[in-house]
């Protein structure tokens, strides 16, 4: 076992999991490249949002394909920081709003 | 940012043995990626081969107004080389003989070179060159008032000007530049505007160079024209032409940096995933010819900074001879990742 859960390295062997189960990596690739192409959302809105979800769901590898991507498009650094704040925002208004449900609980069971 | 060249701060890397030596071992010697030379055989293609030849670069000396980070020619204030008058000469004499279609005027910043507009005249009288280019760092237009009229002159003989612009915010152009480049830059632009450069109806060009300032690609080029356009013209009122996204070589002041910021493997490694044979048939060596400031020919201007002259008996453009030049072997290394790199995209590109 290696010491790191987490390698760079990896990131370039990502189309290996299809060595496995060829048609379900075959269809994840071509679903993802599907879904980051020019659409209703253009290709550089799409990388935006892919680095705030990068952050929410604090992956490594997207972090670093989608800082980078972000670089190759010419977007800012004040942009993709306030992506990132929309991702926390969301992340800890979805947290803090678990409170009603904590409140409602409560006081159901409190005389 | 540094304001001295390479050379002048006497750095390992100013020797272009060092550069070779850098771009030769390390990770390719390590097999960890295949070399220029193994990449293109891996796609049947045997060799790089000249073309006809249409373009003629000419670097007429390393002194330049800036300093820029990124520089692949280690310009600047501090290098005195400059292309004598006799070799401008053989050089005219060159374009006539050959038919040579387009002359493409570099440097430093070709508009110091003291006999820089007496050429321009030459070539457009002499000469039947049909295009005249100049690389021009917008900055120099300001830099004296010496140089105040040169937008009036270069529309007056015709010329195509082609200018780096790394961003059309200040911030990352200042950094790869250096502090106050953006604002006289843009200033220039508009100058050339007002002289008729880049306007939609007008026959005079301008295009801008874009080179990431980083160690990353430039994404896909139409998209990065679209947002250039739009922001140069909602913020200062700017047209031009077409934009350029090229990828920066690891050479000289780049390859120094990639090396300082220990981004050398990783950049590499983008750049050879990046690979595209199609690029690979078009690279520039094809159709253009380089000669440097001491009237040396070489495939191109990388080639010339590196040091790798023409593989030919007479690599002197005083001896040119179009026979022996179209049957040469083209000087490949690594850094030639850098001509073939398509697009950038993220992780697409590893998982596709
Ligand atoms: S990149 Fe161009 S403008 Fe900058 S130092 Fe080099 S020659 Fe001069
Ligand atoms: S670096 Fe020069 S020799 Fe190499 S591919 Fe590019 S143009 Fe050709």
């Amino acid at each position: 076992m290696k010491k790191e859960y987490y390698n760079p390295e990896d990131l370039k062997k990502f189309g290996e999991i299809s060595k496995w189960n060829k048609e379900l990596g075959d269809r994840f690739f071509e679903y993802y490249n599907k879904v980051f192409e020019e659409g209703a959302l253009t290709a550089r809105e799409k990388s935006l949002i892919a680095l705030a979800v990068a952050h929410v769901v604090q992956c490594p590898y997207c972090i670093d394909a989608y800082t980078k991507d972000g670089l190759q498009r010419g977007i800012e650094n004040e942009e993709m920081m306030e992506a990132v704040h929309v991702g926390a925002a969301i992340k800890g208004g979805a947290v803090l709003v678990h409170g009603v449900q904590m409140m409602n609980r409560h006081d159901q069971l409190s005389m | 940012m540094a304001t001295k060249s390479l050379k002048a701060r006497k750095s390992a890397l100013s020797n272009t043995e060092k550069q070779l030596d850098v771009l030769s071992n390390s990770i390719f010697k390590a097999g960890v990626l295949p070399t220029f030379k193994q990449k293109l055989h891996a796609h049947q293609i045997e060799e790089i081969k000249p073309n006809v030849l249409q373009v003629l670069q000419i670097n007429m000396g390393y002194m330049c107004n800036q300093v820029c980070a990124h520089c692949h020619v280690d310009a600047g204030p501090d290098r005195k080389e400059m292309m004598s008058r006799q070799t401008l000469q053989q050089c005219l004499t060159v374009m006539q003989t050959e038919k040579i279609e387009t002359v493409d005027l570099t440097g430093g910043a070709p508009e110091m070179h003291p006999d820089f507009r007496w050429f321009i005249q030459e070539i457009r009288t002499q000469t039947s060159v049909q295009e005249i280019i100049v690389r021009s760092n917008l900055t120099i237009l300001l830099a004296n008032k010496k140089y105040y009229d040169l937008p009036d002159f270069f529309a007056e003989h015709r010329v195509h000007i082609v200018s780096s612009l790394p961003f059309y915010k200040r911030n990352k152009t200042d950094r790869q530049r250096g502090s106050g480049v953006f604002d006289t830059s843009i200033k220039a632009l508009q100058k050339l505007n007002a002289t008729g450069y880049g306007k939609p109806d007008s026959s005079l060009i301008l295009d801008l160079v874009y080179n990431p300032s980083g160690a990353f690609l430039p994404g896909d080029q139409k998209a990065l024209e679209e947002d250039f356009k739009k922001a140069l013209l909602n913020d200062f009122g700017i047209e031009f032409n077409q934009l350029f996204a090229l990828a920066n070589l690891p050479i000289s002041r780049f390859l120094d940096y990639l090396i300082a910021s220990e981004n050398f493997e990783e950049y590499m490694t983008a750049l050879v995933e990046a690979f595209n044979p199609v690029a690979a048939k078009n690279v520039m060596c094809t159709n253009t010819l380089s000669v440097s400031w001491e009237g040396y020919l070489f495939d191109c201007d990388f080639n010339q900074m590196l040091d790798l002259k023409v593989d030919t008996a007479h690599p002197h453009i005083s001896q040119f001879n179009s026979q022996l030049l179209q049957k040469r072997k083209i000087q490949i290394s690594q850094h030639c990742y850098g001509c073939t790199a398509g697009a950038g995209s993220s992780c697409q590109g590893s998982i596709a």
